[in-house]
């Protein structure tokens, strides 16, 4: 006794300006199910979303709605038929209350009508509450973390009597902590029937919270299969079409001296508090800890953004003072900061003044830039970091994600470092390009350059780190060695146990 | 920055399609007179624009730029008849500009005042103080030495040429090929990210304003030397002329993209206009308005052409 599938699309085909984004995808979700979608970038996922929430019309193939055919879908449509989706990052209003943005989307009536505030605050309240949170409906919505907008968004669902919830990478700007109480919250949902399509690059979320997964490959679905009965080996083989022997590139390296040492580090501004660690040339330290434990506050404070009040930081055995990131480049300390789209890259420069741009003094002369030195150093890099890219004189906008973090880490890279902080560096990156990213960091350790990684994925804290610092309210929580590090302890660190 | 002078050329053949149409229409337009009445008149708006680009490149802007244009005017005056020697008077008003530039770049790079706002208040309160100082009196009776700043009259758009071309190949030249330069461009396409990268982003901010008033400084000084008194009411509009010629010149209103050369263009596309109308028997009333409608068309262009760029960008970055 099979009960009608809540949504099914079969036979999708969708091209755009020549390039075939799906393929004759076909998805079925039912209700009460977590069906995660997963594939690498550029799988077709976004665009597959973007046919069943009615933002892009299919070229050819039926999607159904509760065994109805949906013909001319479009946003309003889909709205009405309970199709709500959450993306990464939340669309919301930033200068509105949070009762005003869930009334935005709920509320129907005149537009001259009068405003209920009452009703409408103790409406937002109890939907804010259903979604397992306490935030206040009149606070505005830009005084809101990341985790809560989502949780502002699925409220909004929930309101909207949403039967199928689609959730695009919900978890990639929250907290191990925040992702259980996200995980409660979906299992709400679940109960009360609702189908959800889960988008994530984490295969070790997905194991935990869906029931069935479908893989999609240059727009193609490659296949269905419950959760329970697939290995992660298994769906990474899928996802990329070959098996992938070993998930983390990790090599033994001889280590060298100490590169860099804090010592009893604080800063008021930055919210750290007397840190001290060491890196040697040649390895890798992870630093994991809870969104909000101050680890990329330390990686400002090191890198002379937020300047040290106490404690000293120490390169290659000599006390440095560094008040300002010109000072810290100086030093030979590179910094690829997390989001790279707002911090890294400058989109409208060509990659070559990219790449350069931390380092003009290399290829110039008495302030006077080089050209032809200029893209024959960015070239270099492009090779070695294997940038798809037809040359070094395009605008790096007009690269991918995984490129564009490569051109990032060229220009830190092209300083000649002996220390490079890597804050979230495969963040949103497809599995291709970030075991691509793996590798180089690898070659790098074995050229002797000493690497601070930041990370809020715990595999790759444990696959990649030789050692690793846990952060807990802007102090070191503990120090694990590679051999002893589990989820487990790294986890009871950064809540704030003793290990 | 890709070379691209696709704008450049679109500006330079409406130039030319202009002095075409002039030639057939009306050939007094090129008379030698004409034209250098037309270079003297519109010299100080290039040197001005000059500036604007930089500050518009960082992705800012300067709306300030007629107060102190005549601010630096009566200045000059001022010292002159205080019995200075007319450079050093100059060079007394051109320290003054700095200095308003300065207070216009302080604000806006360490106090992190909107650019918008910082200038609209600097416009009016220097217009006015200006206004109240001199109570709408002109400066005259300027000593001798003054005028044509003591060269013969015939000599002096000589003089302005040099000027005009050196400072507009060095501001060039620098932004194309100085660090100083891409630390500009840098700045106004993503100011966080030039921050991360070492680049002294609000240093730049403060740096572009203080270049503009330097700038405007002198125009102010070139300008006030061509009449026999200098008026109070002086670059009444000159913000809204620079901007304009900035802004046709294909210089992104949003910061970090844009040339000088398109800037030069820009300026001798709006300067060429308004004569034109005089000679084709058009009422002055005329040139504001077809200043705006240049500038929404300039902006139009612009933001279609980036469109259909980014795709073939992306095109080919597929392909490979």
């Amino acid at each position: 006794m099979r009960s009608e599938p809540l949504l099914e699309a079969t036979g999708i085909h969708k091209s755009f300006a020549g390039v075939r984004a799906l393929r004759g995808v076909s998805f079925e979700l039912r209700s009460g199910e977590v069906h995660a979608l997963i594939g690498e970038n550029g799988a077709g996922k976004s665009t597959l979303i973007k046919v069943i929430t009615g933002a892009v019309t299919p070229d050819a193939g039926t999607l159904r709605v509760e065994g109805a055919e949906v013909e001319h879908n479009n946003p309003a449509l889909a709205r009405s038929l309970g199709i709500a989706a959450i993306y990464q990052q939340p669309a919301l209003f930033p200068h509105l209350t949070v009762a005003e943005n869930i009334a935005l989307a709920l509320e129907t009536g005149s537009r001259w009508r009068r405003v209920d505030w009452r009703t409408r605050n103790s409406r937002a309240k109890e939907l804010i509450a259903r979604a397992g949170s306490t935030i206040a409906p009149d606070r505005l919505v830009s005084t809101l973390s990341m985790p809560e907008q989502q949780i502002v968004e699925i409220a909004r669902a929930i309101g909207a009597d949403a039967k199928i919830v689609i959730m695009d990478e919900p978890t990639a700007s929250l907290t191990e902590t925040e992702v259980a109480s996200l995980f409660q919250v979906i299992a709400g949902l679940k109960k009360a029937g609702v189908g959800i399509i889960y988008i994530s690059h984490r295969l070790e979320e997905i194991a935990s919270i869906a029931d069935r997964i479908t893989v999609l490959r240059d727009g193609e679905s490659i296949g269905t299969c419950e959760a329970r009965n697939v290995s992660r080996e298994q769906l990474i083989a899928m996802m990329v079409g070959r098996e992938v022997a070993a998930v983390f590139p990790k090599r033994e390296v001889t280590l060298g001296p100490v590169a860099l040492e804090l010592r009893g580090l604080s800063s008021r501004e930055a919210g750290i508090r007397d840190v001290s660690l060491s890196v040697r040339a040649g390895e890798i330290l992870g630093i994991a800890g809870l969104v909000g434990s101050g680890r990329t506050q330390l990686a400002e404070t090191v890198f002379g953004l937020t300047p040290a009040e106490h404690g000293e930081i120490v390169i290659g055995g000599q006390p440095a003072q560094i008040e300002s990131p010109a000072a810290a480049i100086g030093q030979g300390i590179g910094y690829v900061p997390e989001d790279r789209r707002r911090n890294g890259v400058v989109l409208d420069m060509a990659i070559a003044a990219n790449v350069t741009l931390a380092d003009l003094r290399q290829v110039s002369s008495g302030g006077l830039i080089d050209r032809g030195e200029e893209s024959e150093l960015a070239g270099r890099y492009v090779t070695q970091l294997r940038v798809k890219t037809p040359g070094v004189d395009i605008e790096a906008g007009a690269l991918s994600g995984g490129n564009q973090q490569k051109v990032a880490l060229a220009r830190w890279l092209a300083i000649n470092p002996k220390v490079l902080i890597l804050d979230e560096p495969t963040q949103g990156v497809d599995v291709g390009s970030k075991s691509e990213i793996h590798g180089i960091m690898m070659d790098l350790a074995e050229k002797g350059l000493a690497i601070v990684m930041i990370s809020s994925e715990l595999p790759e804290v444990l696959g990649m780190s030789d050692r690793i610092i846990v952060m807990h309210a802007g102090r070191v929580a503990g120090e694990l060695s590679r051999e002893e590090a589990t989820q487990e302890k790294i986890l009871t660190l950064a809540l704030g146990h003793a290990a | 920055m890709r070379r691209r002078y696709g704008r450049e050329l679109s500006v330079a053949v409406s130039i030319a399609l202009l002095a075409l149409f002039l030639a057939f229409t009306v050939p007094g337009y090129f008379s030698a007179e004409n034209l250098s009445d037309m270079f003297l008149a519109n010299m100080p708006v290039l040197l001005i624009a000059l500036g604007m680009n930089m500050v518009i490149l960082t992705g800012q802007i300067d709306i300030s730029v007629g107060s102190l244009f005549a601010i630096c005017g009566i200045l000059a005056g001022a010292f002159a008849k205080m019995g200075m020697p007319v450079l050093v008077a100059g060079l007394g008003a051109v320290v003054a500009g700095a200095l308003m530039g300065a207070i216009n770049g302080a604000l806006v790079a360490w106090m992190r005042i909107p650019s918008i706002v910082v200038t609209l208040a600097t416009m009016v309160a220097l217009r006015d103080g200006l206004r109240w100082a001199t109570q709408g009196a002109w400066v005259s009776g300027l000593p001798d030495g003054f005028q044509w700043l003591g060269l013969a009259q015939d000599s002096y758009p000589y003089l302005m040429a040099a000027a005009a071309i050196l400072f507009t190949a060095g501001i060039s030249w620098g932004l194309m090929n100085l660090r100083a330069g891409r630390a500009v461009y840098a700045t106004g396409s993503n100011a966080e990210a030039a921050r991360l990268a070492g680049i002294d982003a609000n240093g730049v901010t403060f740096s572009v304003f203080v270049i503009t008033g330097i700038l405007t400084g002198i125009a102010a000084v070139l300008n006030s030397v061509r009449f026999n008194q200098i008026p109070a009411n002086a670059g009444l509009g000159m913000e809204m002329k620079v901007i304009a010629a900035v802004v046709v010149g294909g210089t992104a209103i949003t910061g970090g993209s844009g040339s000088t050369a398109g800037t030069v263009l820009g300026v001798i596309l709006l300067g060429a206009i308004a004569p034109a109308l005089t000679f084709l028997g058009v009422s002055a009333y005329w040139e504001r308005a077809l200043q705006g409608a240049i500038i929404l068309a300039a902006i139009v262009i612009e933001v279609l052409r980036q469109r259909g760029e980014k795709r073939v960008a992306l095109a080919r970055v597929t392909v490979e």
